[in-house]
């Protein structure tokens, strides 16, 4: 089977082995790794006129860190396993973000870590992972 | 909860009042005393009135302003209303650009700034000296400052610097300069140059001074009096802590909270009016006729026009310029956008939240008016219409709200400090931009620019309601003579723009994303 597998990416320890959970399945299966990276954005939040007026810098600088500290040292580690590895770092709503891409690649899983919130923290603040599992179009793995 | 924190904070206050109560009233009189005798030729000038009228010139060179850009825009406020919501709503909004400033975020900051004092005190200023007549003149001036909002912000981001940083840097000052460049036309660096003094004097005045002044009154009115200068003081060194020391998580927390005490305000009017339903149509009543006759106020119906007018002005800005300042941030391809967000400020401020805030004045009967004949009676000194409680200004507001829920008072101390400080927050931003286009960008500069920002606060907190009100409506004003001038040179820019866009919206080359 060739399909891809997509990966929520932000650079903690399940999240690295989530990676190698997804890394097995796709060598298993012949299939390559989407590896996604989401900033947490809401065009709705509220700024002042200075972080207005810095904003384009703020973002380009926050996708130079996320690009050369999560991604550049993830890909190399990959690099050497033979199995085809794509990219995508965005701005929005994690869990719907990474829906979008998996729609965007066609993927056929989407693995992502636990965050490991208490069970008061996430019951106010939702979860990724919680909110990705009810609304996400394909199979979801968690890898604790 | 409420009554406890704000208990807490006046405490300390009130205990540094008893402690040298002599001297410091003497420091808040000399202050007034310097203030008044150094501002008043500015103030005669900017509110000098039409030959042989009491007819203020600058308030017909605002309303002339908005009836043109109206009238040359086709009713851009009403044709456009519906287009301005979709696009703060994000439906045009290319997702590429998640992570940029959005057309929420760059109406959200404009407001924060614009919603204030001016909704609450200005309000009761206008109603107070031009009775419930002075409403419906606001109301108007608030609908046709959509049109001068829609141009000037749209020149702002059209004309905007950006810096190969990725900052960006906009205004009034860059577009009279390269938009004057672009149609040939001389002076425009002089004229950014007189705009760049008159904003920043605009910052040290209505945006920073009025706010000391206005936070101090409502403070000494729930803890009872206490001299100014200590307000003006602990209000500095927060203000210090913020634009000097980049405590940002204060400035983060106040632009949480400020909209929703906004949100509150209204909501409770609302409730107020709803307990208060059976006068509705009489209030409205009262406004109308006002509107033509003033019942009774100093200057009759132009005394109602000129207050109204001039608070609405004062309240939203529109044609003043600070707004293209703050909505020249957004990431669009289209300036033309950011000029159908803006619009919407004046709605938000005037219309909604400035209307709200009358009619609970008029609602709650604050004002005394004469049984027999119906209109209104005036305080002995005939300078405005006499008030239950003798209550001016953000006073007659808490006046108000109070007389429906007790607890309100309390709530408007908070809401007041903190609409305050984000006024405060956003014109030292503006003044800062103006001061760096004069002076040149550079930390030291700005510092000093700062420095000079927090001096002010104490000074606005300490002197007393009329001279800083004068002052600061001058200085505001003083931006819109400049400002005006040039959008009506550069308004054939703005609407070449507006033709364009809206033919490629019809054509649907421009098209939702969403």
């Amino acid at each position: 089977m060739t399909g891809k597998i997509l990966v929520g990416f932000d650079g903690s320890d399940s999240a690295a082995r989530a990676v190698d959970y997804a890394l097995g399945h796709a060598t298993a299966e012949g299939a390559g790794l989407v590896i996604a990276h989401v900033l947490e954005w809401s065009p709705y939040s509220f700024l002042t006129p200075e972080e207005l007026a810095e904003r384009h810098k703020r973002r380009n600088e926050e996708l130079a860190r996320a690009e050369s500290a999560l991604l550049a040292p993830l890909l190399e580690r990959l690099s050497g396993t033979g199995v085809p590895v794509e990219t995508e770092l965005k701005y929005g709503h994690i869990a719907e973000t990474l829906c979008g891409i998996a729609t965007d690649h066609g993927a056929s899983q989407i693995v992502i870590g636990r965050t490991g919130h208490s069970l008061l923290a996430a019951r106010l603040f939702g979860s990724v992972a919680g909110t990705l599992a009810q609304a996400a179009p394909i199979p979801v793995t968690i890898v604790p | 909860m409420t009554r406890s924190f704000a208990g807490a904070m006046a405490a300390p206050l009130a205990l540094c009042a008893l402690a040298a109560p002599a001297t410091a009233q003497s420091i808040d009189d000399r202050v007034n005393e310097i203030f008044a005798s150094s501002t008043g030729w500015f103030v005669n000038f900017i509110f000098a009135p039409l030959p042989g009228t009491s007819f203020p010139w600058i308030v017909l060179w605002l309303v002339v302003a908005a009836t043109v850009f109206t009238i040359y825009f086709g009713l851009i406020q009403l044709r456009g209303f519906g287009h301005s919501i979709a696009l703060v709503r994000g439906d045009y909004s290319d997702p590429k650009d998640a992570g940029e400033v959005s057309h929420f975020q760059a109406l959200a900051t404009a407001l924060s700034g614009t919603v204030g004092l001016g909704n609450i005190a200005g309000v009761a200023v206008a109603v107070g000296i031009g009775g419930p007549g002075a409403t419906f003149w606001m109301i108007l001036a608030g609908l046709l400052g959509m049109a001068s909002k829609f141009t000037e912000c749209t020149l702002g981001v059209k004309y905007r610097n950006e810096y190969p940083d990725g900052t960006v840097s906009g205004g009034p000052m860059y577009y009279m300069r390269k938009g004057f460049a672009e149609r040939g036309l001389p002076g425009g660096r002089i004229l950014a140059v007189f705009f760049a003094v008159f904003c920043i004097l605009g910052a040290l005045g209505g945006g920073n001074m009025f706010q000391a002044n206005q936070a101090h009154a409502q403070i000494a009115n729930v803890v009872g009096d206490y001299p100014g200068w200590i307000t003006g003081i602990v209000l500095a060194g927060v203000v210090f802590a913020v634009i000097v020391g980049g405590l940002k998580s204060i400035a983060r927390v106040t632009e949480k909270v400020v909209p929703f005490m906004g949100i509150l305000y209204v909501a409770t009017a609302l409730v107020i009016l709803g307990m208060n339903a059976d006068k509705i149509g009489w209030a409205f009543g009262q406004i109308l006729a006002g509107a033509f006759t003033g019942l009774g106020v100093a200057g009759g119906m132009i005394g109602a026009l000129i207050q109204g007018f001039r608070r609405a002005a004062f309240s939203n800005e529109a044609g003043v310029g600070s707004a293209a300042i703050a909505h020249s941030a957004v990431r669009t391809k289209e300036p033309v956008t950011e000029g159908f967000v803006s619009l919407l400020e004046p709605f938000i401020d005037t219309v909604v939240i400035c209307t709200m805030t009358a009619l609970v004045i008029i609602i709650t009967g604050q004002l005394v008016a004469d049984p027999a004949t119906g209109l209104y009676v005036l305080n002995e000194a005939g300078t405005a219409i006499a008030t239950v409680d003798g209550n001016t200004g953000v006073a007659l507001t808490s006046a108000a709200f109070s007389s429906a829920f007790g607890w309100f008072r309390y709530i408007l101390v908070i809401a007041v400090i903190l609409f305050a400080f984000s006024t405060m927050i956003s014109w030292s931003y503006y003044g800062l931009k103006a001061w760096t286009y004069l002076f040149g960008e550079g930390k030291a500069t700005e510092l000093v620019f700062k420095v000079i920002f927090c001096v002010f606060v104490v000074i606005g907190a300490a002197a007393s309601l009329g001279p800083v009100i004068d002052f600061s409506d001058a200085a505001i004003f003083a931006m819109a003579v400049v400002n005006i001038f040039a959008l009506y040179l550069l308004m054939p820019i703005v609407r070449r723009e507006l033709d364009s866009y809206l033919a490629r919206l019809k054509s649907g080359e421009i098209r939702k994303f969403r």
